[in-house]
């Protein structure tokens, strides 16, 4: 209720908020690299490098270049069709699973290419958390759902599984709404709280990359402001890529944003500079509203 | 005209009553013929008995030794059809292609659709030699051959319906599945299966069904021994097998011998109702699930 | 690490066992084709499909039971073609949806489970006995025909699903009453759909053995049958018969006549099978 009633007016602040968080989170969690803070490189926790992507014939991603610091939140925007979570679903290689597709092209996360052969999939997947568009808990219960991540990677130690799954669910914001429920179905919550139960579910396996497509599109706004809101919370820990239609959403929770069109990444750059002044005009017309 | 209109329409609610009629027929002719079975024997020895020996001089008409036997050659057959079933609807639904899908599944039906003679003539010359190699102290005629054969026969029953139910299972559920890191088998094991757990159990319970039912394979390798045991080496008698003996002799009508296959058949009808319902409650509960 | 092989290895074992798992029932049909092939293929001649039943293995053909088999098929389609699509055409079309039509979807849904050999009971003391049709070909059709009319009632529902609205619509609106419309549009529409119904059924009935020994065929029978009166015997029961006795020479007499039913029952299975792809992709809506 309060985050709502905040949002209207406080845009402008926030994202001047936002530039102080970003540099405090990079100090904080990068103060080993800062020191010798010479090397830009390693600080890029996500890197694409001329990617190309086809499903069959159809080639829906045209030479991607996009360098991803760590703890920041990115903002993949674009009207819909334009690739967006194709984009964001080379990051954990779900495309994979889709008969025709194929992939050119570098995608690095911590400076390794995770398509190279050496790597198990399975393994990625685990670094590289995903929320998806419509909350998708398992037909399981609360608790089964946030430790289902643990338990199919081996985790068996079950002091160790009840502490992960309260701090995941606490750093979701969904602690105290479910603690005395946890054996219940997960789909008897309500779907603003399905989906912080999937971010909590995303979390508990401990990634260093979450990626969020569209995570809020499917619920109402108060709960919608609630995603946000943790959002932030979360990014002192991870590395946040979110696809989102929501231009103030982008504007409120990202510090760089990527602007996307029929397979181009058209511009990309600091949120701020994005929203108030873009270099192309395909992006002007796009975020106020000309096209989309 | 409107008097040919409404004809026809009563000629056709006819033809649906039908079904109405062959069902108040079943049950009122099990009934009518098993009351007059009880009417000279005792319904406690109906169940209590442990002998089958309607058709020798010494009578006991104890249903047991029928129903050990029915159940006897059910249960090898869901031993071998569940596993089965399941891998294969697994298989299908999470791990082949479309194309794949789309050559295997034909072939599954080919199984279902050959007459349940041929199974059972191949059980007995192929199936229960072979088996006398491995088991030893295997009977030519006995629970396990006719089991096994019938338990193939099912497979496309239970891998087709259990398959349906886990390809409705979303696709979101796989996606966040995998994007935790699982792999196929644990999404599989983990997500997919109790999801369709339903429809899994509807497929299971349609398999026994049909196995209780079945006559021919069980009439020529389970052998005409009426016998109380679970041992499945030995030769047993089938609740079904047993209605088809009396049918091939010449029994009088009105004899107590006759009667006897009513009270069988409605012992066998009993269970496949039940069987049925149970099957239909958990479909249309788990349909409207998913609406 | 270690868990990731584990997992690897898993998912590779299920692989190979879900392959092996589905190969099971085709290794068991190719063997079983195999075994008959060779035990009756030399046995199939003329003379087997011209000979009647004898006590003398060497001499004994299928001409009465394959006959009897022509006999059953065709009345008992006579019976539960217009009954059974009547049936699905009154569920579709006219039945209001109410406890009634509720009811006897229940009903339906339980007769598709009634094991074939409890018809055989029904037919017995209704067809048998109650109308005193004896043991002849019509119990035995009439008996068959109710064994499938769920299967014909089932599929002629499907087919009719696929009819879109506007096709009644259209037919409405040009002033057609309702039985116009569903003779003359529905059920052409939806005709490949219940012609693959009705040949399933069928293939189905050919196979059947035990109601009809049930309603009292004969495992004996040296005549051809001459009407709906005639007693009777079918292929599966002569095969039931054969593989029954111990002299190996009628084993061989079983696998030929199997040879002869598979081949029916696959010829249908797969006519309508064509006929279904046929239908689907000519339907355009
Ligand atoms: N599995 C698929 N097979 C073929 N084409 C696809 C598939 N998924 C998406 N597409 C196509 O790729 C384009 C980009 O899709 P997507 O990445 O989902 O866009 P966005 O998320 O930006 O809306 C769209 O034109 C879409 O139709
Ligand atoms: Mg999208």
């Amino acid at each position: 209720m309060i985050a709502e009633m905040k949002k209207p007016e406080e845009q402008e602040v926030s994202l001047g908020k936002k530039e102080g968080e970003e540099k405090f989170s990079e100090i904080s969690s990068e103060m080993p690299k800062l020191l010798n803070h010479k090397e830009e490189k390693s600080m890029n926790k996500v890197q694409a490098k001329n990617v190309h992507c086809w499903y069959g014939d159809f080639h829906v991603l045209r030479d991607i270049n996009m360098e991803i610091k760590q703890n920041t939140v990115t903002a993949l925007i674009g009207p819909s069709g334009c690739g967006k979570s194709t984009f964001l679903r080379t990051f954990n290689r779900m495309n994979d699973l889709i008969e025709g597709f194929k992939l050119e092209g570098e995608v690095l996360i911590d400076n390794k290419d995770i398509f190279a052969k050496d790597v198990r999939v399975n393994e990625l997947r685990k670094k590289v958390g995903m929320v998806f568009q419509k909350p998708n808990p398992f037909p399981k219960t609360i608790f089964e759902n946030v430790a289902y991540g643990l338990r199919v990677n081996g985790v068996t130690h079950k002091k160790f599984i009840e502490e992960t799954v309260e701090r995941s669910l606490r750093q979701a914001a969904l602690w105290d709404e479910v603690k005395d429920k946890l054996n219940k179905n997960a789909l008897s919550l309500s779907g603003g709280q399905q989906q912080r139960l999937c971010i909590a579910r995303a979390i508990a396996v401990e990634p260093s990359v979450v990626l969020m497509d569209e995570p809020a599109s499917a619920l109402d706004p108060i709960s919608s402001a609630k995603i946000e809101d943790l959002i932030w919370e979360l990014k002192p820990k991870y590395t946040i890529l979110i696809v989102t239609h929501n231009m103030q959403q982008a504007a409120r929770v990202s510090d760089k944003t990527a602007f996307f069109y029929l397979g181009d990444l058209v511009e990309y750059d600091d949120t701020k500079t994005i929203f108030t002044n873009p270099k192309k005009e395909q992006t002007q017309n796009y975020i106020t509203g000309r096209f989309g | 005209m409107n008097l040919k209109e409404r004809i026809i329409e009563g000629l056709l609610f006819l033809c649906a009553a039908v079904c109405v009629l062959t069902t108040v027929g079943i049950i009122a002719v099990l009934l009518f013929q098993t009351i007059e079975f009880f009417s000279e024997v005792p319904f406690s020895d109906f169940i209590t008995d442990t002998q089958w020996t309607p058709l020798f001089a010494d009578k006991h008409f104890g249903i047991l030794p029928l129903l050990t036997g029915t159940l006897l050659t059910t249960l090898v057959a869901l031993i071998i059809a569940i596993p089965l079933g399941l891998s294969i609807a697994i298989y299908l639904s999470e791990y082949a292609s479309k194309q794949l899908r789309g050559y295997i599944k034909p072939m599954l039906e080919i199984l279902a659709s050959v007459p349940t003679v041929v199974y059972g003539f191949f059980a007995l010359t192929v199936v229960t030699p072979l088996l006398q190699h491995i088991i030893p102290g295997l009977a030519g005629f006995n629970a396990i051959s006719p089991g096994i054969v019938m338990g193939i026969m099912i497979v496309p029953f239970v891998s087709s319906l259990s398959e349906d139910a886990m390809y409705a299972v979303p696709n979101s559920m796989r996606e966040a599945s995998f994007a935790l890191g699982a792999s196929k088998f644990q999404t599989a094991l983990k997500v997919i299966v109790p999801a369709a757990s339903s429809g899994i159990m509807v497929s299971v319970i349609l398999g026994f069904s049909r196995a209780v039912g079945e006559t021919m394979i069980v009439a020529l390798a389970a052998g005409q021994q009426p016998r109380l045991t679970l041992d499945p080496r030995v030769p047993i008698e089938t609740i079904t097998n047993y209605i088809v003996q009396v049918s091939m002799g010449d029994v009088p009508r009105a004899s107590l011998e006759y009667k006897t296959i009513f009270a069988a058949g409605l012992t066998l009808f009993v269970i496949t109702f039940v069987l049925n319902n149970i099957s239909y409650f958990i479909r249309k509960k788990y349909r409207a699930q998913y609406e | 690490m270690n868990n990731e092989r584990a997992k690897t290895l898993k998912d590779n074992i299920f692989k190979g066992w879900a392959i092996f798992a589905t190969s099971v029932g085709m290794i068991m049909l190719a063997v079983l084709l195999i075994k008959i092939g060779m035990d009756g293929l030399h046995r199939i001649s003329l003379d087997f499909f011209t000979a009647l039943p004898s006590r003398k293995f060497e001499k004994a053909g299928i001409l009465t039971a394959w006959a009897g088999t022509l006999w059953i098929m065709v009345t008992t389609a006579l019976f539960a073609i217009p009954i059974g699509v009547g049936a699905g055409l009154y569920l579709e079309e006219y039945a209001k949806k109410s406890r009634w039509s509720s009811m006897l979807e229940i009903n339906i849904s339980n007769l598709a489970g009634v094991p074939s050999i409890i018809y055989g009971l029904l037919g017995l003391e209704v067809f048998v006995r109650f109308l005193h049709l004896g043991e002849s070909i019509l119990s035995g059709s009439l008996t068959l025909a109710l064994l499938i009319m769920p299967i014909v009632i089932v599929s002629t529902r499907e087919a009719i699903k696929t009819v879109p609205n506007t096709l009644r619509e259209a037919s409405y609106a040009l002033g057609a009453s309702k039985w116009q419309t569903v003779w003359m549009q529905v059920l052409p529409a939806s005709a490949g759909g219940i012609m693959t119904g009705i040949i399933l059924a069928l293939s189905r009935a050919i196979g059947e053995t035990a109601p009809l020994i049930v309603v009292g065929a004969l495992t004996y029978v040296p005549f051809v049958p001459k009407s709906v009166f005639s007693s009777f015997t079918v292929l599966p029961i002569q095969i039931y018969n054969w593989a029954s006795r111990p002299e190996a020479g009628f084993a061989v007499n079983a696998a030929a006549a199997i040879i002869v039913l598979m081949s029916i029952t696959f010829l249908m299975n797969g006519s309508a099978v064509y006929l279904r792809n046929r239908w689907q992709k000519n339907v355009r809506w």
